[in-house]
């Protein structure tokens, strides 16, 4: 009884955000939220938030592969590593600016995406997600070995950057970094989304074979999403190495890749409102429950199986048909 | 002149041959059709011309090139378009986005574009919209443009297909079954739209077709296969008229017709 008001309440929402007017109302309300919010946060509330957002962009990120493009990725992880790891050894080791470091990082996340997407995008579902694990191991264990990156221990002491000569290292700086990098990240998952590029994900992700007799390149079109997605991990990994000063490998394991899928996947894939409310949820729950302790994780698992047994299609409803 | 040259393609699948030497050819602006009796090797004959199957040998000539080692995405941007003998549409998609997907090969913008809508960008987007709605206006489902393709009645969910194979602007149509499943009106409908599409359009045709009248009505020339050979090849009389073919479809011939 109370699920199914629940999920009419949910659908009305949606419904009356099918105008754009309407819509435009709710973003801007919802970015100036976003931007006072800080006025009224103590330390605590706006690291968790931050992490949202940067969560926000990660998933957006994971999106265009898996909500898009139909791929399940189970290595999404790596590409944001390659992107921490890029801007943490040209800072530290060799004394670059972090600003010159950001083209450098989407540089090597789109790179390494190639890498792995190239060869194995001929796979079907299963053996790419088998693939793709892998994929997120290799570069861990890399950057677990190699002296560059710092071994096991990781990288420490990565400067914090200046922004107009301010350094940005409080809370609140790296809380609106986030912020617009996530808008960001909205932006163009939505102008994506909507374009010549967004409809052949779709097809490819509807029938592959159908969309290859309407005369769209199956490999290349995967690809495009694949790269597009590891540039937003790079982005990310280049900011979240700079605001911690220090990455380990342990940051990026498998489960930092599935926690981020399960991000998307929660909020309904392929929908960008869905996909950041999967993002907070994620961020959210366990700070909110934290007074459960050892136990939260437990609870924060059997809420998500009851999400998906009866919302299989994430918590964001389907468009109207 | 010949459109599409079929030479001497064989096919096997782990040592069964299931395409044996087939060599038939399409003129430009032709309706022309290739008929056999059941697992003769038609749809196969289809997926080696649209780059799905990679025949062992021969050749196939399609617009004075040839196409045998390409793609299928090659295939449709060189001018090849098909349906499928069971409805392969973008179900949750819209009609309209469903027919959208064939100008695809026949626009170029990529993610840049997309995130910064330039220019160029715009005029393509409405230049795709334009191009698809005619596709469907021909096709008479315009006004179910916004219709989710999978809720559509069977025989719509076939035209949004003819009109997806359109918006790619072919020159050759390769039609696999389109009779398949529709009543006695919609054939004749169908028949209606095929002369139309090519005499309309100037667009050639090659079709494959289990029910006999259609074909005779609507074929100039006529293909027969059997066990992935040519038995016989001609017009409608010509080919109702040949032994082969009758010893080919013997006990089937009357469900047929």
């Amino acid at each position: 009884m109370n699920t199914s008001s629940n999920t009419s309440m949910v659908a009305n929402i949606a419904n009356w955000l099918q105008h754009q007017h309407n819509r435009l109302v709710v973003l801007l309300v919802m970015a100036a939220l976003a931007m006072f919010f800080p006025l009224i946060a103590n330390n605590y509330m706006l690291e968790v938030l931050t992490n949202a957002w940067f969560y926000t962009i990660l998933c957006l990120g994971l999106n265009i592969v898996v909500g898009y493009a139909g791929l399940l990725d189970l290595g999404y992880a790596a590409f944001f590593a390659v992107g921490a790891y890029t801007t943490g050894i040209l800072t530290s080791q060799f004394g670059v600016n972090f600003w010159l470091t950001i083209p450098a990082a989407v540089f090597c996340s789109m790179v390494a995406g190639i890498i792995i997407g190239g060869p194995t995008l001929r796979l079907r579902s299963d053996y790419l997600a088998i693939v793709t694990l892998g994929f997120g191991e290799i570069v861990r264990i890399i950057a677990r070995n190699l002296e560059i990156t710092g071994g096991a221990s990781g990288l420490i002491g990565i400067d914090r950057p200046y922004f107009f000569g301010i350094e940005l290292s409080q809370g609140i700086h790296f809380y609106y970094v986030f912020l617009i990098l996530a808008i960001i990240a909205c932006f163009v998952s939505y102008r994506l989304q909507n374009s010549r590029l967004g409809r052949a994900w779709q097809y490819v992700r509807e029938d592959e074979d159908a969309a290859e007799a309407m005369g769209i390149n199956r490999v290349g079109v995967k690809l495009y999403a694949y790269v597009i997605g590891a540039m937003f991990g790079g982005v990310a990994g280049a900011f979240f190495a700079v605001k911690m000063t220090a990455i380990s490998p342990e940051t990026f394991t498998f489960s930092q890749s599935v926690l981020i899928l399960l991000g998307v996947v929660l909020g309904g894939m392929g929908k960008i409102p869905g996909v950041i409310i999967g993002a907070f949820a994620l961020v959210l729950f366990p700070e909110v429950f934290r007074d459960l302790g050892s136990m939260r994780m437990l609870v924060f698992a059997i809420v998500m199986l009851v999400i998906m047994l009866y919302r299989p299609e994430g918590i964001w409803p389907r468009g109207k048909s | 002149m010949a459109l599409l040259e079929v030479e001497d393609m064989v096919l096997s699948f782990s040592g069964l041959e299931v395409i044996r030497k087939l060599g038939f050819s399409v003129e430009t602006g032709t309706i022309a059709s290739l008929i056999g009796p059941n697992g003769a090797g038609k749809t196969s004959v289809f997926n080696c011309l649209t780059g799905f199957y990679r025949p062992d040998s021969g050749q196939i000539t399609f617009n004075k090139r040839s196409i045998r080692r390409l793609k299928p995405h090659k295939i449709t941007q060189a001018g090849m378009a098909r349906t499928f003998q069971n409805l392969r549409l973008f179900k949750s998609m819209t009609v309209l986005e469903n027919v959208m997907s064939g100008m695809h090969c026949r626009t170029s913008v990529g993610a840049m574009g997309a995130v910064f809508h330039t220019q160029s960008q715009r005029r393509e987007e409405e230049l795709i919209r334009l191009v698809s709605e005619e596709c469907l206006s021909f096709v008479g489902l315009l006004d179910k443009k916004d219709r989710h393709a999978g809720n559509l009645p069977y025989g719509d969910q076939r035209r949004v297909e003819w009109a997806r194979a359109l918006a790619t602007k072919p020159k050759l149509l390769l039609l696999d079954e389109p009779a398949a499943g529709l009543n006695h009106d919609e054939k004749q409908e169908l028949i209606e739209l095929i002369l139309h599409i090519r005499n309309e359009l100037g667009i050639t045709i090659l079709l494959i077709e289990h029910d006999m009248g259609l074909v005779m009505k609507v074929s100039e020339k006529i293909t027969v296969i059997d066990y992935g050979k040519k038995i016989a090849e001609g017009s409608a009389e010509e080919v109702q008229n040949n032994p082969k073919v009758i010893e080919a479809y013997l006990g089937s011939e009357d469900e047929a017709l």
